[in-house]
């Protein structure tokens, strides 16, 4: 049927007309104000970085005449020649997968209990989830200083995960939640009645079966952690510094461009790496489901 | 059954953990006390000052004008997104509409703050929040109006053309009337999440405007005062009923979000 419309559709000068007046708008903004920006990103991690900040002229004719005109490969080199950066990007890993790790073993029970629960309940249960997330990603992390303030928990590494697990856990519940209701009741009465135990049912089938669910909760939690860089600044101390808080200081308080560029771009492929294992791992998975 | 009571107890604790620190946000906006430790007594002091602060209140009008025009322009730009995905089904769109919603936010901000600066050497300000808001906003109202229309039997159109509709008369009596609770939710959901957006905004905003999530992040930054609650309880009660108007038009919408 798609086909058929197509086929009515495409001849006319006025379809085309019509395509091109629907599409160009969003196509023409999001050129400009995020392909564009972005392709500048990569190629500002190849300049030199300003004198005063910002990046240093393109051609020598344009700025200073010297040594620092033109493309260069050093921010690289000194990225990938200092092991301070690489410890930043590790400890950022370590706290991405701790949060995502919490957040399974916090939003399984949750997720769990609303697919067992009758229908008509379910929709309000998974409402209470989400609705903290409505308020402001500030006003949940001030809550926290309010609360680990008096506990001396202020401003140490544990303040920042907990804070990192409060603001990620609807998106660990809901993929989880939504795999959970698929699976077929039949399966754990077969094993009941072969004899199995709960812990034996819950291990060899329900646990099995919502792997699927857990690595498209994991994908929603560690990307996002890697750039949530208000919460390690509101909570964490002055050690806790992650990626995306040393990405802010190129930008704004060092104002070293070219290296704040490549950090992004160092993010970028990390995460673009992870979502790509998240989605090969939940289709390899997925023949169970 | 003993394992249905741990699953339970499990899941109370969750959303206390949840709830906990909101209540205690809002319990402490009424409390007639400086510092946020101990209940002292009821009081609506909090909010009064509020009302005299001059700084909240611009950096709130702020928020307010710039959601509005962000969230206008972003519903028609991601209407015609969502549309075009659906019609024509063309292949770079939907990763130019995605990919902004999808990568970390950081990543939007530093771009379009190098962007701003470098190549259109533009002084930051109400301008750059309010195109980097759109950005972001496009993809959200595309995904619901792609969603809206999926759903929807194809003849209905086919049978305004036949019947010599021109195709923006089939928009504006057949498609628009259809597709209506998703474009007002699409709006909702921008403006909500333009109001709250600290991460870009706090990249693109420059020196001189501040937001409303800017100036409580400076606020909290520097000390920690109960008039902080007060900002935060009022902020709590408008994106709530945002969202609930916006799943009242379109049901589906709060699943769809996470």
């Amino acid at each position: 049927m798609r086909g058929c419309s197509f086929v009515t559709r495409l001849p006319t000068t006025e379809g085309r007309l019509t395509k091109w007046a629907v599409s160009a708008p969003p196509f023409v903004f999001l050129t400009a104000f995020f392909l564009l920006p972005f392709l500048i990103v990569v190629a500002a991690s190849f300049r030199y970085p300003g004198e005063f900040g910002g990046l240093a002229s393109l051609l020598p004719l344009l700025g200073a005449p010297g040594k620092d005109a033109g493309l260069t490969l050093e921010t690289y080199r000194f990225f990938f020649g200092d092991l301070t950066y690489a410890e930043i990007f590790a400890r950022s890993f370590f706290v991405a997968g701790l949060t995502t790790l919490i957040c399974i073993l916090m939003a399984y029970p949750v997720a769990l209990l609303i697919a067992r629960s009758p229908k008509k309940r379910r929709d309000l249960m998974v409402l209470l989830v989400i609705l903290p997330f409505a308020s402001n990603l500030l006003i949940r992390v001030y809550a926290w200083i309010i609360i680990l303030g008096p506990l001396n928990l202020l401003y140490t590494p544990y303040a920042v995960v907990i804070g990192m697990v409060y603001v990620h856990l609807p998106f660990m519940v809901l993929p989880l939640y939504t795999n959970l209701e698929k699976h077929d009741p039949a399966l754990l009465e077969a094993a009941q009645d072969l004899g199995a135990n709960g812990w034996t049912r819950f291990w060899r089938i329900t646990f099995p079966l919502s792997l699927p669910g857990i690595f498209s909760g994991s994908a929603l939690v560690f990307i996002p952690v890697l750039g949530m860089f208000a919460i390690p600044e509101l909570l964490g101390g002055t050690g806790d510094i992650l990626v995306d808080n040393l990405i802010k200081e190129q930008f704004l308080d060092n104002r070293d461009w070219p290296l704040g560029s490549m950090l992004s771009i160092m993010l970028t492929l990390a995460v673009l790496a992870l979502a790509g294992l998240a989605a090969w791992a939940a289709r390899s998975r997925r023949g169970g489901a | 059954m003993p394992r249905q009571f741990w699953l339970w107890a499990a899941s109370l604790g969750v959303y206390a953990f949840l709830y906990v620190p909101l209540a205690v946000v809002v319990l402490f906006s009424f409390n007639d006390s400086a510092l946020n430790a101990a209940w002292v007594g009821f009081t609506t002091d909090w909010y009064v000052k509020l009302t005299r602060n001059e700084d909240m209140l611009g950096a709130a009008l702020n928020s307010l004008l710039i959601a509005l025009t962000a969230s206008t322009v972003a519903t028609v730009l991601g209407t015609m997104a969502g549309i075009a995905m659906h019609r024509y089904r063309p292949k770079l769109l939907p990763f130019m509409v995605i990919t902004p919603v999808a990568m970390p936010e950081i990543l939007l901000g530093v771009s379009l703050l190098l962007f701003f600066r470098q190549v259109l050497d533009l002084t930051l300000g109400l301008f750059s929040i309010v195109v980097a808001h759109i950005t972001f906003s496009i993809g959200f109202v595309a995904i619901i109006i792609r969603a809206r229309l999926a759903g929807m039997d194809e003849s209905i159109f086919e049978a305004a053309r036949d019947l010599g509709a021109t195709p923006w008369q089939t928009f504006r009596r057949v498609t628009l009337p259809l597709i209506l609770p998703g474009v007002v939710a699409g709006f909702l959901m921008s403006f909500t999440l333009s109001i709250d957006d600290f991460v870009i905004t706090f990249f693109v905003a420059g020196v001189g405007v501040t937001t409303l999530p800017l100036q409580i992040y400076s606020m909290i930054k520097v000390a920690v005062t109960p008039e902080v609650n007060a900002v935060s309880t009022l902020l709590m009660t408008l994106t709530l009923s945002m969202i609930l108007l916006a799943s009242r038009f379109a049901p589906d919408v709060l699943k769809g979000k996470a």
